[in-house]
C-alpha cells in the first residue's frame, strides 16, 4: 500500500510556512543598509519594480513546480526532463551549506538572549580590568557593546590563520540552536505546520512594539528623516538596481528548493498564483516596515551619541581652562570654543587634537549591515533605553523567530528529497532521517563556533550561495520556459488552478526574468574578476578595530570549492544521466 | 612685639604660599563637579566647605598614619577656581616647613575614599583626586552565570518535547502496525468462512456460475453453426 503525501492542514499552514521562510533576517538587517546607501526613499523604485518583473514571476514559477510534481527539489526537476536531475541536487548541496551556517546565528541569539536576564546588561558597560583601577584595555578602544561581540561572544582571533581553540559557551548554544530546529521539523509537516504559526507572526508583534517604542524614543525623528529623504540621483548608479535585484532575490530564498518542498506538501487544487503575490508582497512590506523601525533607532543611537560626544567636549573644555560647572552648554559651545581660541591660544592648541567634531551627519551615515547591525548597533541602543531588559529578550526572541523560521525552510529543503526516494524511505524512519540530518549539520557548524569561526562564517555567507542560486534559477527558468515548454506549463497551471497564467507571467519567465538573472551574473563574474584578490575584515584587539586582510590560500581554495561543490552539479547531474541512458541502450541492443 | 608676630605671619604665609601651588610637590589637584551630581540640590563651594574639606584631610591621615599630629591647619588649599577645583598639600607639624610625602597622602585618601566621598554627597566620579586613581567597585557576580541557569531551562523544555514527540510517534506506529495486523488476520478469517459456506469452497465454484443458467447454454449447442 502506498503511503500518502502528508499534506498542511489548511492553506494558511502554507502561507505562514512560506512567510516564515521568507521573512528572515536579511529583511532586518540588509534592507535598511541598502535603503541607506543607495539613496533613502529613492531606493523603494529600484526595488518595487524588480519585485514585479523578478520576484513575484519566480516564486509563482518554484511554487508552481513544487505543488504539480509533488516531489522534491531533485524529482521535481527530473519529472521535467531526466538530464536536470542536477539542479535538484544543486539546490540541496546550497541547502546543506546554508544550514551548516545559519543556525549559528541563532547560537548567537541564543546567547544575547540568555545574557539579556542581567542587570545591568553585561554590554552596557566595560568590564574592569586586572588590578581595578579602570577598565580592561580593549574595551576602552572600542565601546562595550563592540568588545561584548567581538571579545564575550566571538573571542575572536586576530586573523582566518590562528584558528584557536572550539568555544564551549558557543558549542553549547549551537548546540541548543540544532535541538530546536529538531524539535520543530521532527514530525514533518505535521509539527512544522504548527510552529509557523508562532515563527510568522510573532516576529510582526515584536516589530510592532519597537516601531511604537522606536517612534516615541528622542532622535528617532533625526533617522527617519535622514533615510527618507529621497537622494534621486542615486538612481543613476547601476549599482542600487543591481543591489534592488540581488536583494528581491535573495530575501525570497530562490532557488534553495525550500519553497518547491514547501508547495509539494500542497493539495493540488491550491491557488499558487495567490499565494505567490501575496508572499512577495508581504516579503517586501515587512523589509520596508522593518527599516522604519530600524531607521528610528539609528536616529535614537546616533543623536544619542552626538549628545554624548558633546558632553565630552564640553567637560574637556570645562576641565582644562577651570571654567564654572554648567556655563558651557551645547548651545553656546562654538562661541566659547572661539573666546577661548582668542584668549587662551598656546592652550587652546594644545588641547585642540582632543577636541572631536562633532556630527550628527557623521553617526548617521555609518552604515551598518549583517551581524554588526543586528548585535551591535541594536544592543547600543536598547542599552540605552528604560526596561533595558524586557526590549533586549523580545528583541532577541524576534531574531530567534525569524532565524528559526527560515531554518524549518533550509532543512526542509534537504529532508524533503531524502524522504521521497524510495530507497531510503524504506530503511529509516522520518525522525532517524531528521536526526542524522541535524548531528550531521552540527558537528560540522562547530567550526564556526572556534575563535576563527566568524571568518569562516563570512565566507559561507558571501560564497556559498551567492553565485549558484543564480545559476540554479537561471536553469531552472530555461528548463520550464523552454525545454518543458510554456505551453505545456500553462495547461498544467490550467489544470490546477482553473485559469492559464496571463500574459505579464509568460512575458516574464520567458524573456525579462532570464534576462536579469544573465546580467546579475555577468555583473557578479565581473566584479570578482576586477577586485583581484579577495579579502576580508578582521578585528584587531590591539587598536580596537576592524582591518582588511588578504585572505589564505587555503581559504580561497575552500570559496572555490564552495562555488564549484553546487555549480558543478548541474552538468554532472546531465553528464551522468546521459552515460547511464546510453548504457542502458546499449544493454538493451545487446539483449535484443 | 606687634611688628613680630607681623613678620613671622607673613614669612608663615610665603612659606604656605610657596608650599602650596600648582604643580608643587606633594601638592595634588581636586575637582568637585557638585552640579552634575546635585543639579538643583547643589550647594556653594564656600569657606565652610573648603573647612570641610580640610577636616576630611586632616581626619584620613589622622586615621592612616594612627598619630594624631595632623591638625586642620595643617592642610593648605589654594588656586580655588570657578569650575569647583584647587589644589592642596597637607605639612608636616613636627619638621618646619615640609610637606608629607605625596605617597602617604595618597594612601590616606585612598583607604578613606568613601567617608571623603559622603561628606561632600559626592562619588567618586564628581570628586575627583586627579593623581588619584580610585579603585572601581566590581560587579556583583553570582556563583553560577545567570545565563547557564536561563540555557539550562530551554534546554530541558526542548529536550522533554523531543523525547514526548519521539514516544508518542513509536506508540502510534506501534498501535497502526497492530491494528492493521488485526485487519489482516479478519481479512483472513472472512476469507476461511466464506470458504466453509455450503459445504462448498468459493473457488470451485465458478464466478458465473450465478450469472448463465447452465441449462439456457445448452440451448446455444441445438442450433447448429451456420
Amino acid at each position: 500500500m502506498e503511503k500518502t503525501r502528508p499534506l498542511w492542514d489548511n492553506p494558511l499552514q502554507f502561507v505562514f510556512a512560506c512567510i516564515s521562510y521568507a521573512v528572515g533576517l536579511g529583511n532586518v538587517w540588509r534592507f535598511p543598509y541598502l535603503c541607506q546607501m543607495y539613496g533613502g526613499g529613492g531606493f523603494l523604485i529600484p526595488y518595487v519594480i524588480m519585485l514585479f518583473v523578478e520576484g513575484m514571476p519566480l516564486l509563482y514559477l518554484e511554487l508552481a513546480v513544487g505543488q504539480h510534481m509533488r516531489r522534491g527539489s531533485i524529482g521535481a526537476w527530473r519529472a521535467i526532463s531526466p538530464y536536470l536531475c542536477g539542479v535538484g541536487v544543486a539546490s540541496v548541496v546550497v541547502s546543506s551549506f546554508l544550514s551548516i551556517y545559519y543556525n549559528v546565528i541563532n547560537a548567537w541569539a541564543f546567547w544575547y538572549l540568555f545574557h539579556s536576564f542581567q542587570d545591568p546588561l553585561p554590554w552596557a558597560s566595560c568590564p574592569l580590568n586586572g588590578n581595578r583601577t579602570g577598565y580592561e584595555a580593549e574595551c576602552e578602544k572600542t565601546s562595550p557593546t563592540q568588545y561584548f561581540w567581538y571579545r564575550r561572544t566571538l573571542n575572536i582571533a586576530p586573523s582566518l590563520e590562528a584558528s584557536g581553540g572550539l568555544q564551549w559557551e558557543q558549542a553549547l548554544c549551537l548546540t541548543l540552536a540544532w535541538l530546536v530546529v529538531y524539535l520543530c521539523i521532527l514530525r514533518g509537516t505535521e509539527s512544522t505546520g504548527k510552529v509557523v504559526y508562532l515563527t510568522a507572526s510573532l516576529p510582526y508583534c515584536v516589530l510592532i512594539i519597537y516601531l511604537i517604542r522606536g517612534l516615541t524614543l528622542h532622535g528617532a525623528v533625526n533617522g527617519l528623516v535622514y533615510m527618507f529623504t529621497p537622494k534621486l540621483e542615486q538612481l543613476a548608479n547601476p549599482k542600487a538596481w543591481i543591489s534592488a535585484a540581488t536583494q528581491i532575490f535573495f530575501s525570497l530564498g530562490l532557488g534553495f528548493g525550500s519553497l518547491i518542498a514547501f508547495a509539494s506538501y500542497n493539495e493540488p487544487s491550491n491557488n499558487c498564483e495567490r499565494h505567490a503575490i501575496i508572499v512577495s508582497l508581504i516579503n517586501s512590506t515587512t523589509s520596508i516596515f522593518a527599516s522604519i523601525v530600524t531607521f528610528s533607532i539609528y536616529g535614537f543611537k546616533a543623536t544619542f551619541n552626538y549628545e554624548s560626544c558633546v558632553s565630552k567636549v564640553i567637560l574637556l573644555l570645562t576641565n582644562a581652562f577651570d571654567l564654572e560647572e554648567g556655563s558651557v552648554t551645547a548651545d553656546n559651545l562654538g562661541e566659547t570654543k572661539a573666546h577661548l581660541l582668542a584668549t587662551h591660544p598656546h592652550q587652546y592648541a594644545e588641547l585642540l587634537p582632543q577636541l572631536k567634531n562633532c556630527s550628527l551627519e557623521a553617526e548617521l551615515d555609518t552604515a551598518v549591515q549583517g551581524t554588526g547591525l543586528a548585535f551591535i548597533v541594536y544592543s547600543e541602543a536598547i542599552k540605552n533605553m528604560e526596561v533595558s531588559q524586557l526590549y533586549s529578550v523580545l528583541y532577541f526572541v524576534m531574531l530567534l523567530t525569524l532565524g528559526i523560521g527560515s531554518m524549518l525552510g533550509n532543512t526542509a529543503a534537504i529532508l524533503t528529497p531524502l524522504t521521497d526516494s524510495k530507497f531510503i524511505a524504506t530503511r529509516l524512519s522520518k525522525e532517524v532521517i531528521s536526526g542524522i540530518v541535524c548531528v550531521i549539520n552540527c558537528i560540522i557548524g562547530l567550526t564556526f563556533t572556534m575563535e576563527a569561526g566568524n571568518y569562516w562564517f563570512d565566507i559561507f555567507n558571501d560564497y556559498a550561495a551567492t553565485l549558484s542560486l543564480l545559476l540554479i534559477v537561471l536553469v531552472e527558468t530555461i528548463a520550464v520556459c523552454y525545454i518543458y515548454g510554456i505551453r505545456r506549463f500553462e495547461k498544467d497551471l490550467h489544470a490546477m488552478i482553473g485559469h492559464k497564467p496571463s500574459w505579464y507571467w509568460k512575458i516574464m519567465w520567458a524573456f525579462a526574468s532570464p534576462l536579469l538573472i544573465i546580467s546579475l551574473f555577468i555583473f557578479y563574474i565581473t566584479d570578482y574578476i576586477l577586485t583581484g584578490t579577495l579579502q576580508y575584515q578582521a578585528w584587531d584587539a590591539t587598536q580596537g578595530q576592524l582591518v582588511t586582510k588578504d585572505y589564505p590560500s587555503y581559504a580561497l581554495a575552500v570559496i572555490g570549492l564552495l562555488v564549484a561543490a553546487s555549480t558543478m552539479c548541474i552538468p554532472m547531474g546531465a553528464l551522468i544521466t546521459f552515460i547511464s541512458r546510453r548504457l542502458k541502450r546499449k544493454n538493451i541492443c545487446m539483449v535484443a | 612685639m606687634l611688628q613680630v608676630l607681623l613678620i613671622a605671619f607673613s614669612v608663615v604665609a610665603v612659606a604656605h604660599a610657596e608650599l602650596c601651588k600648582p604643580d608643587a610637590q606633594n601638592a595634588f589637584k581636586v575637582r568637585l563637579s557638585i552640579k552634575t551630581a546635585l543639579g538643583d540640590n547643589a550647594y556653594a563651594w564656600d569657606a565652610n566647605e573648603e573647612y570641610l574639606f580640610k577636616a576630611m584631610v586632616a581626619f584620613a591621615m589622622r586615621r592612616y598614619s594612627s598619630k594624631n599630629t595632623t591638625q586642620i591647619s595643617n592642610v593648605l588649599l589654594c588656586n580655588v577656581t570657578d569650575r569647583v577645583s584647587f589644589w592642596f598639600v597637607v605639612t608636616d607639624s613636627t619638621k618646619n616647613v615640609t610637606t608629607v610625602p605625596g605617597s602617604e597622602v595618597e594612601a590616606a585618601i585612598r583607604m578613606n575614599r568613601n567617608r571623603i566621598n559622603s561628606a561632600f554627597l559626592l562619588n567618586d566620579k564628581t570628586l575627583q583626586f586627579l593623581k588619584i586613581s580610585s579603585t572601581l567597585s566590581p560587579p556583583v557576580e553570582p556563583s553560577i552565570p545567570v545565563w547557564l541557569i536561563v540555557f539550562g531551562v530551554v534546554l530541558c523544555v526542548t529536550v522533554a518535547g523531543i523525547v514526548f514527540l519521539l514516544v508518542s510517534g513509536i506508540q502510534r506506529r506501534k498501535k497502526k502496525n497492530k491494528e492493521s495486523s488485526e485487519t489482516e488476520n479478519l481479512e483472513e478469517k472472512c476469507e476461511v468462512t466464506v470458504t466453509i459456506e455450503n459445504g462448498i469452497p468459493c473457488e470451485t465454484l465458478d464466478l458465473k456460475a450465478g450469472h448463465i443458467n447452465g441449462v439456457c447454454a445448452a440451448d446455444d449447442e441445438r442450433f447448429t453453426s451456420l
